[in-house]
């Protein structure tokens, strides 16, 4: 029992150290988003002295936050949408079907998912520009959906996989197409997965940058994680005001986190740890 | 039943597929992306291994790949391993070790160069004044790659230590508690216990760093994009510097392709390895 006394003191220093690593730069940038530019020189790691929340005030201003923040809503919104319509029953025939033919699927599904996004951008860029996508929302949450669904297929299939089949058979013998199967059946009992799939889509889109980037060139179309991008520079000089933005961007995501926590953490390790 | 899948692949092979083949196809065409592609053959391939800059970009990649196979699993590990220890702190330090996984990498950036690394307003600001003389990390090309590997660190590993913690807690209690009592020590746990309760996904997580290491795109491009003089250059902000910058598809292209034979082999040594595990089980 003396051992198990040292396991436990060596896990909580490791825990206390990585703890404060893993906090450390949020805190500086929490500390450093109320105070001025000059009391951030004189010692960036002092607490604030005073609370100097005209930097949220004039970020919000100076950046025009609000329009961005309404792009990365409108296109995480638009995302999850196409996502849960296209994944869900596509999640459904993979779960039901065997086959060599749906097999192939599952692997074409599986290996879009490591496919570099270098890989297909160049091409997808300059056939946009010729049809006038290029700076459309609607554009962007189209690919986030090509992207973002694989994840959201094999998430779902496990959802799927769980529903016994019993229950369509008995829906079937009662004269129910596939469809109405699929409708009335199987998407209220994959409710739970739906709202995982959306929290995690949600994030990626809201937070995605190298798509955003290419995709959306004009300040009255760019996402908030672009106009952060745009504004600031490794040689910015008012980092009140830019930490100020940076919170006012993130805090949207920490909020659902701290609300939906456990849904954020098994969401985002499906699939990575298996029994 | 092809209807239901349907939509969902449409669009995959619309977004991915097409434009995947597209660029395997212009890397051997010279190609702006606006005028008339022109057969090339295999000349952006022989440009592009003329360039010192693509060698010493690979390298980077491999640097790259070398240390996000080591230092974020060994944090992971560790860290996983403790918190399996210590029940009651749990919760609450998964959640704040997961915390900068769903910030977004381009404030995460920013934050660094700002909070961090910065000369003036940075913790190597503060260092410089309290006795310890550090320049600029990101201003070194020597250095720059490891200052912004150590911003991917910070963002990465609390990801796999809750990953890695949601394995340990599938092996049985009783192997646990059989080893403790034997007296294992924390070192003896981990190595005979812990280590080989997680293999699978151990593994799983070591070919997906590969794959990503090959990619890695976002935190170079918002830090140093590729700087200071290509220092921290890899392939992926290459070939994007040759597609919208220069305006040579043809060249992005080829680098894609480089990129993706890596990803490549990593998913074929996954598959095999895992038919290995098959033949083992059955």
């Amino acid at each position: 029992m003396k051992e198990d006394r040292w396991n436990r003191t060596i896990s909580f220093a490791l825990i206390g150290v990585a703890s404060f690593s893993s906090l450390l730069p949020i805190v500086l940038a929490v500390m450093n988003a109320l105070k001025t530019t000059v009391e951030i020189s004189t010692n960036p790691l002092a607490p604030p002295t005073q609370l100097h929340w005209e930097n949220f005030t004039s970020a919000w201003r100076n950046a025009a936050l609000g329009p961005s923040l309404l792009h990365s809503a409108e296109v995480a919104g638009l995302t999850i949408l196409m996502v849960c319509i296209t994944a869900t029953p596509c999640a459904y025939v993979l779960a039901r079907q065997k086959g060599k033919g749906w097999r192939v699927l599952i692997f074409y599904f599986m290996a879009s998912i490591t496919v570099p996004v270098q890989l297909y951008l160049y091409p997808l860029y300059f056939i946009f520009a010729k049809l006038g996508l290029v700076n459309s929302i609607p554009a962007v949450a189209l690919i986030y959906t090509a992207m973002f669904s694989p994840f959201a297929i094999f998430l779902l299939r496990t959802y799927a996989l769980a529903i016994p089949v019993a229950l369509e058979e008995a829906a079937r013998v009662d004269g129910a197409r596939p469809w109405q199967v699929f409708l009335y059946v199987i998407l209220p009992m994959m409710r739970p997965g739906l709202l995982t799939v959306a929290i995690i889509v949600g994030l990626n889109a809201w937070n995605e940058f190298v798509v955003a980037v290419t995709f959306l060139q004009n300040d009255s179309n760019v996402t908030a994680i672009v106009r952060f991008y745009n504004l600031t520079g490794q040689y910015s000089t008012d980092w009140g005001e830019m930490l100020a933005a940076a919170i006012m961007i993130v805090l949207p995501v920490v909020l659902v986190f701290v609300l939906l926590q456990r849904r954020f953490i098994d969401g985002m390790t499906a699939g990575a740890v298996k029994s | 039943m092809w209807l239901f899948a349907l939509p969902a692949l449409l669009i995959n092979v619309c977004i991915i597929l097409i434009p995947a083949v597209l660029t395997f196809t212009a890397a051997f065409f010279m190609w702006d992306g606006v005028g008339t592609p022109v057969w090339a053959g295999l000349a952006n391939f022989h440009n592009m291994f003329d360039d010192p800059v693509f060698w010493s970009a690979l390298t980077n990649n491999f640097i790259w790949t070398a240390i996000f196979l080591t230092v974020p699993v060994c944090i992971a590990l560790l860290m996983a391993a403790a918190l399996l220890m210590a029940p009651e702190a749990r919760i609450v330090v998964q959640s704040i070790i997961f915390l900068p996984r769903i910030i977004a990498v381009a404030v995460t950036g920013r934050i660094f160069q700002g909070m961090i690394f910065s000369p003036a307003t940075g913790v190597v600001a503060w260092l410089n004044e309290h006795g310890f003389s550090i320049s600029d990390p990101l201003a070194d090309p020597d250095r720059s790659l490891y200052a912004v590997a150590a911003v991917d660190i910070w963002h990465w590993w609390g990801f796999l230590a809750v990953v890695f913690l949601a394995a340990m807690r599938q092996i049985s209690i009783d192997q646990i508690e059989a080893a403790r009592l034997d007296g294992a020590g924390f070192f003896a746990l981990f190595r005979y216990v812990l280590l080989p309760g997680i293999r699978p996904t151990l593994t799983l997580m070591l070919i997906l760093t590969v794959i990503w290491s090959f990619q890695v795109f976002e935190f170079i491009f918002i830090v140093t994009r590729g700087g200071p003089a290509y220092g921290s250059e890899v392939l992926a902000t290459l070939a994007y510097r040759h597609a919208f910058f220069e305006g040579d598809v043809g060249q992005a292209a080829a680098a894609a392709c480089v990129m993706s034979l890596f990803g490549l082999c990593a998913t074929a040594a996954y598959l095999w390895l895992q038919r290995g595990d098959d033949a083992r089980s059955t």
